[in-house]
């Protein structure tokens, strides 16, 4: 069993934003490394799934020294299964612009950029009117910040931080070397924060109600609340804000159909869970949680057992085949080749045995590829052909 | 030809010639011609003083910068899991149905372009397509209809 933790609801993401005014007054008057402890303390990690620890993040950013620095907002919400950030910043835009402009008060920046994906351009213009509201009030209060929106183009690859500067840059969205981390060369060369959209909401409601409050909820290492996009095979298909550390079988409990044969965590770069697995698995950011603990962007797709997993499988390599960004020949040539190679499986071309092959060719990419997308086909790739081998066959 | 150097022109003074206005600027053309010609990624290359390849390199990258000539209304139906789990299929046989174009293709008129994308972040309302920037969602063939039927009297 991994915990004895129950699915919990909360709600402080979406709980009404009207007071954001008073709040970021408040907070910009107090002192910088005063704000940094208290989001250290509150031990919050990125959203988007990869789990930095913010508050290390924006503390090395502030101490970087520059004439310029920038803070970006990551809206290129893409993984499959996805779609928590379009709501934040639908319903509570200013909760994003005020935890931006706290960002850029603490590391000493006044330049705020949202990258929005074109997928969203429909959310542009009501964003640039609360933007415009929002920087209405910072010229009140004499807080000189200004932000603005940088429409994406269509491209999986461009969530990758690094991607998505140099696509801002005006280059093809293909992901850096790192380091350098961008806290210390980032967006144009200079020091950067760049944080998940739900990450600065976060941040917004921790310098409301203080560290406590969030370091309070969840379990050990997985601090705080998270928002789960779930979809699929579900009577009940949304966003739900749930406190980290909760059992798969719980959330299976609440959100499947009865007949949930198989849940994907984490989107389709993340892993499918089969049934057999719910109980012992745990959904937060590796740590002491005994069992397995998967970390998540927050998609969680649930399968019932008239999904094909092999169609599954075909419809993750296809995606990934397409969104490859084609810089590093594992990723490039290994999706296209996992492609085939189970396509060739299926139809009887290639023995079962191929498949340990394809198995091997995933972990040379874990190794191997330059980013996160290469990386990560292994987790989906061997957790489907692993658990559901035969339908992989026949 | 003459329209497009205009238009590029204008694009460069609002958003500025260097290398980091290059995406604005391409997604200005396409907003406004619906996809990316030959000659506009030169004029733009030349406007930026920038080799056409490195324009054309960086224009294909994205899914959303067509180079090939698109129609009016660029149809995009979400292909990815959820989608295609609850019925992906359905919608696109009846946009082709109606529309009598394959996917990729454009109609005679060319005012409907039909096209495949990935995750457009409406598992939850699956399936779901986009035209232009407007985005239907909880899509049935029933559904499509009556919203291509509207877009064709436009």
């Amino acid at each position: 069993m991994a915990t004895a933790y129950n699915l919990k609801r909360a709600d402080f993401i979406f709980r009404n934003e009207n007071d954001w005014e008073k709040i970021l007054s408040r907070t910009l008057q107090r002192d910088k490394q005063e704000l940094i402890n208290e989001l250290i303390s509150s031990e919050l990690k990125g959203r988007g799934g990869a789990g930095f620890p913010t508050g290390l993040k924006w503390k090395l950013a502030s101490e970087a020294v520059s004439d310029q620095k920038y803070v970006i907002c990551n809206a290129d919400e893409g993984e499959p299964g996805t779609f928590k950030d379009r709501e934040i910043l639908t319903r509570v835009p200013f909760k994003v612009l005020a935890a931006m402009s706290i960002c850029g008060y603490i590391i000493g920046c006044n330049t705020g950029i949202i990258y929005l994906r074109g997928e969203y351009k429909f959310l542009k213009s009501e964003l640039e009117k609360a933007i415009k509201e929002f920087e209405y009030y910072c010229k009140e209060i004499h807080f000189d910040f200004n932000i603005q929106i940088f429409m994406g183009s269509g491209a999986y690859i461009c969530g990758e931080e690094t991607a998505l500067m140099e696509s801002m840059e005006g280059m093809r969205g293909e992901p850096r070397n790192k380091p350098p981390f961008p806290t210390g060369s980032g967006y144009m060369g200079k020091p950067t924060v760049i944080n998940n959209v739900e990450t600065l909401a976060h941040t917004f409601t921790i310098f409301k109600y203080g560290s406590k409050k969030f370091y309070d909820l969840g379990v050990q290492f997985s601090r705080g609340t998270k928002l789960f996009s779930v979809s699929g095979d579900t009577p009940k298909p949304g966003i739900y804000e749930l406190e980290l550390g909760m059992s798969l079988s719980d959330f299976v409990d609440e959100f499947g159909d009865g007949d949930t044969k198989a849940v994907q965590v984490g989107g389709a770069s993340g892993f499918l869970v089969p049934r057999k697995r719910f109980n012992e698995t745990a959904i937060g950011f590796k740590g002491k949680l005994s069992g397995i603990s998967l970390p998540t962007g927050g998609s969680m797709m649930l399968f019932n057992s008239t999904r094909s997993m092999y169609n599954l499988l075909d419809n993750y390599l296809e995606f990934f085949r397409e969104e490859s960004c084609g810089q590093c020949t594992p990723c490039r040539v290994g999706c296209q080749q996992l492609l085939i190679g189970i396509k060739a499986v299926k139809s009887g071309a290639k023995p079962a045995g191929y498949l340990d092959k394809l198995l091997k060719l995933t972990e040379t990419m874990q190794y191997t590829a330059k980013c996160g997308l290469g990386q990560s086909v292994a987790n989906s790739f061997s957790s489907i052909v692993e658990n559901f081998r035969e339908e992989m066959i026949y | 030809m003459h329209q497009t150097t205009e238009l590029v022109h204008e694009l460069a003074e609002k958003y500025g010639r260097s290398r980091e206005n290059l995406l604005p600027i391409l997604q200005g053309v396409v907003e406004k011609e619906r996809y990316l010609s030959e000659g506009s990624m030169i004029n733009i290359a030349r406007e930026l003083d920038l080799s056409a390849a490195e324009v054309y390199g960086t224009a294909t990258f994205y899914s959303f910068l067509e180079y090939k000539k698109m129609g009016q209304f660029v149809i995009r139906v979400c292909k990815t899991i959820t989608c295609s789990m609850k019925g992906k299929n359905q919608i696109l046989l009846t946009i082709q149905d109606m529309l009598k174009i394959g996917v990729g293709e454009t109609t005679q008129d060319k005012k409907f372009s039909l096209l495949e994308t990935n995750c457009l972040g409406w598992c939850h309302k699956a399936p779901a397509m986009l035209i232009n920037d407007e985005i239907y969602t909880e899509l049935t063939p029933e559904k499509v209809r009556e919203i291509l039927s509207d877009y064709m009297k436009k």
